[in-house]
C-alpha cells in the first residue's frame, strides 16, 4: 500500500523530523533529508555525530523516537518486513557467525531472505568477492579482511535496490574495496542500487558519490551536490562544518 | 507456512553451530551430571530418603542447568555483532523469538535425555516412566519459553550471568513446584488423575508464558 503525502514515484527515501534519543543524551535531532532512487548519498560527521544510528534506524534495526521515514514511499513503521527485503547492509560487522562456514552463514541469510536458487547465487556471489576457495571453512578462522568480503556478498544475495554501506571500508584492502564498488556498479543488485555511505575518508566518498552531507552532533549541518567539489575544498568544507580535521 | 520455514531456519542455524562446539550441551551436561552425583552422595543410600528428596533433587537441577543454558543463547549473537544482521532480516521478531525458543528446548532435551537415565540409576528411582517424560517436557517447555525472553533482555547487560536467575527464577517458581509435586506424586505411583491437577498448572503457565513472550519479545530485543 503506498502512502499518500509525500510519496513520488522517483523518491527512495524520505527523513522528516527524525530524532532519537538514549536517555538524555540525544543522537539525532530533527533531521530531514532525502535521496532519490539510484542517487549515491555520502554521510561524513566526526565520531559520535549520529551516523550509525542513522543507518541502524534506516536498516530498521533501530526505532526512531519520532519522526517519519518513507522508503520507496512506504512508511517504516508500517511496512518494515517488506522494506528490509529490499535493503543490503554492511557495516564494521559483518553480521557472520564464526562457527558456521561461508556457506552456511550464505545458506542462512538467503533463506530468511527467500533469495531463489540458493545454491548457484551463493556460488556467485562467493566468486565475485574472491571466497569461493574458502566456502567450506569455518568464518572464525578468516582474516577481518576475508570476512569483510563475505560480508559484502551476505548484503548482495538478495539483490538489494537500496545499499545501507555503514564504514564499509573496514578491514578491506583497497582491491576489496574497489570490488565493493564495481558490484554494486555493475548491477549485481539486478538495478542501479541506491546507496547511502558513511565514512570518514572525505576522498572515498568523494570518489563514489553524487550528494554529500554533513552531519555533526544529530544535526545536518551541510547538504549539496558535490559537482565540481574537490577534495581540499571538501576538507575545508569539513572543518568549517565540524571543527575537526578530516 | 513461510512463516514456520523462517522459524526452523533460526532453529537449523542455532542447532548447526552448537553442534559444531557443543559448547552448551556439553558444559551443561557435565553441570548437571556433577549436581546428581554431588546429590546423590549427599543423601546417602536411604531409600526412603531418596524418595522423598528426589523430585526436588531432580528440579532443583533441572532448574539451574535451564538458566546456565539459556544464558547462553543470545551470547553468540552479541558476541559476534549478529543480532542486528537477524533483525534486519524481513521476518518480524517473533520469528527470531520462537526459532532460538525451539533450539533452547532442543538442547534442554537432549540434556535431560541423558541426565534422566543416570538420575534413575543413582537413585534407583523410576524416573523413566511416561508420567516423568511428560512432566518434564512440559515444564521445560515453561522454562525455555520464560528463559530465551529473558536471556534476550539480559545480553545487553553487563551482568547477565547474574541478571538472568534473578529474573527469570522468581517467574518460574509456580512451574517448579508443580513439577516437584508431579514428579513426587509419579514417582510414588500416583495415577494421571492424581496429577491431572499439577499438569494443568504446569500447561497454562506453558501457553500464558508463550502468548505473554510472543508478545513482548519485540520491545525487549528492540530497546
Amino acid at each position: 500500500m503506498e502512502e499518500s503525502g509525500s510519496a513520488s514515484p522517483s523518491r527512495a527515501i524520505t527523513v522528516h523530523g527524525l530524532t532519537k534519543s538514549f536517555g538524555n543524551h540525544h543522537a539525532l535531532k530533527g533531521i530531514d533529508f532525502e535521496v532519490s532512487r539510484g542517487e549515491s548519498v555520502v554521510i561524513f560527521g566526526p565520531n559520535g555525530a549520529g551516523k550509525t544510528t542513522l543507518i541502524k534506524i534506516l536498516a530498521t534495526i533501530m526505532n526512531p523516537s519520532s519522526g517519519r521515514i518513507l522508503v520507496d514511499n512506504l512508511d517504516l513503521k508500517d511496512h518494515a518486513i517488506k522494506i528490509r527485503r529490499s535493503i543490503g547492509i554492511v557495516t564494521h560487522q559483518t553480521f557472520l557467525y564464526g562457527n558456521l562456514t561461508a556457506r552456511e552463514n550464505l545458506e542462512f541469510y538467503a533463506r530468511m531472505y527467500d533469495v531463489p536458487d540458493r545454491q548457484k547465487r551463493i556460488r556467485e556471489l562467493v566468486a565475485l568477492v574472491g571466497m569461493a576457495h574458502r566456502l567450506n571453512d569455518r568464518v572464525g578462522t578468516f582474516s577481518r579482511g576475508m570476512q569483510q568480503r563475505l560480508s559484502i556478498a551476505r548484503a548482495l544475495l538478495h539483490r538489494p535496490s537500496l545499499m545501507l554501506l555503514d564504514e564499509p571500508e573496514t578491514g578491506l584492502d583497497q582491491e576489496a574495496n574497489a570490488m565493493l564498488w564495481e558490484a554494486l556498479r555493475s548491477g549485481e543488485t539486478g538495478t542501479t542500487p541506491t546507496i547511502i555511505l558513511t565514512t570518514h575518508s572525505l576522498e572515498r566518498g568523494l570518489e563514489q558519490c553524487s550528494r554529500l552531507l554533513i552531519l555533526v552532533q544529530g544535526q545536518i549541518t551541510f547538504e549539496g551536490s558535490k559537482q565540481a567539489l574537490k577534495l581540499d575544498d571538501l576538507k575545508r568544507l569539513y572543518r568549517h562544518h565540524t571543527g575537526v580535521n578530516a | 507456512m513461510k512463516y514456520w520455514q523462517k522459524i526452523m531456519t533460526v532453529t537449523w542455524k542455532d542447532t548447526i553451530a552448537e553442534m559444531r562446539t557443543r559448547e552448551i550441551i556439553s558444559s551443561v551436561l557435565v553441570f548437571t551430571l556433577l549436581v546428581i552425583v554431588i546429590f546423590n552422595f549427599a543423601f546417602g543410600t536411604n531409600q526412603t530418603t531418596l524418595n522423598l528428596v528426589a523430585p526436588g533433587i531432580l528440579w532443583v537441577t533441572f532448574t539451574f542447568a535451564g538458566v546456565l543454558s539459556l544464558n547462553r543463547a543470545f551470547v553468540p549473537e552479541k558476541e559476534q555483532g549478529c543480532l542486528e544482521g537477524l533483525m534486519a532480516c524481513p521476518v518480524s521478531r517473533e520469528v527470531i523469538y520462537v526459532g532460538k525458543m525451539l533450539a533452547s528446548l532442543l538442547f534442554m532435551l537432549i540434556i535431560e535425555a541423558i541426565a534422566l537415565p543416570i538420575f534413575a540409576f543413582l537413585f534407583n528411582l523410576p524416573v523413566l516412566s511416561l508420567q516423568i517424560i511428560v512432566i518434564t517436557v512440559l515444564t521445560t517447555i515453561g522454562f525455555v519459553t520464560v528463559g530465551t525472553l529473558f536471556s534476550a533482555l539480559a545480553v545487553n547487560t553487563k551482568a547477565r550471568e547474574m541478571i538472568l536467575p534473578i529474573l527469570f527464577l522468581p517467574v518460574v517458581i509456580p512451574i517448579i513446584i508443580s513439577a516437584v509435586l508431579a514428579t513426587g506424586t509419579a514417582l510414588a505411583g500416583g495415577s494421571w488423575s492424581e496429577l491431572a491437577s499439577s499438569l494443568q498448572i504446569i500447561a497454562v503457565f506453558d501457553v500464558i508464558f508463550l502468548v505473554v513472550s510472543f508478545l513482548v519479545f519485540p520491545y525487549v530485543i528492540e530497546e
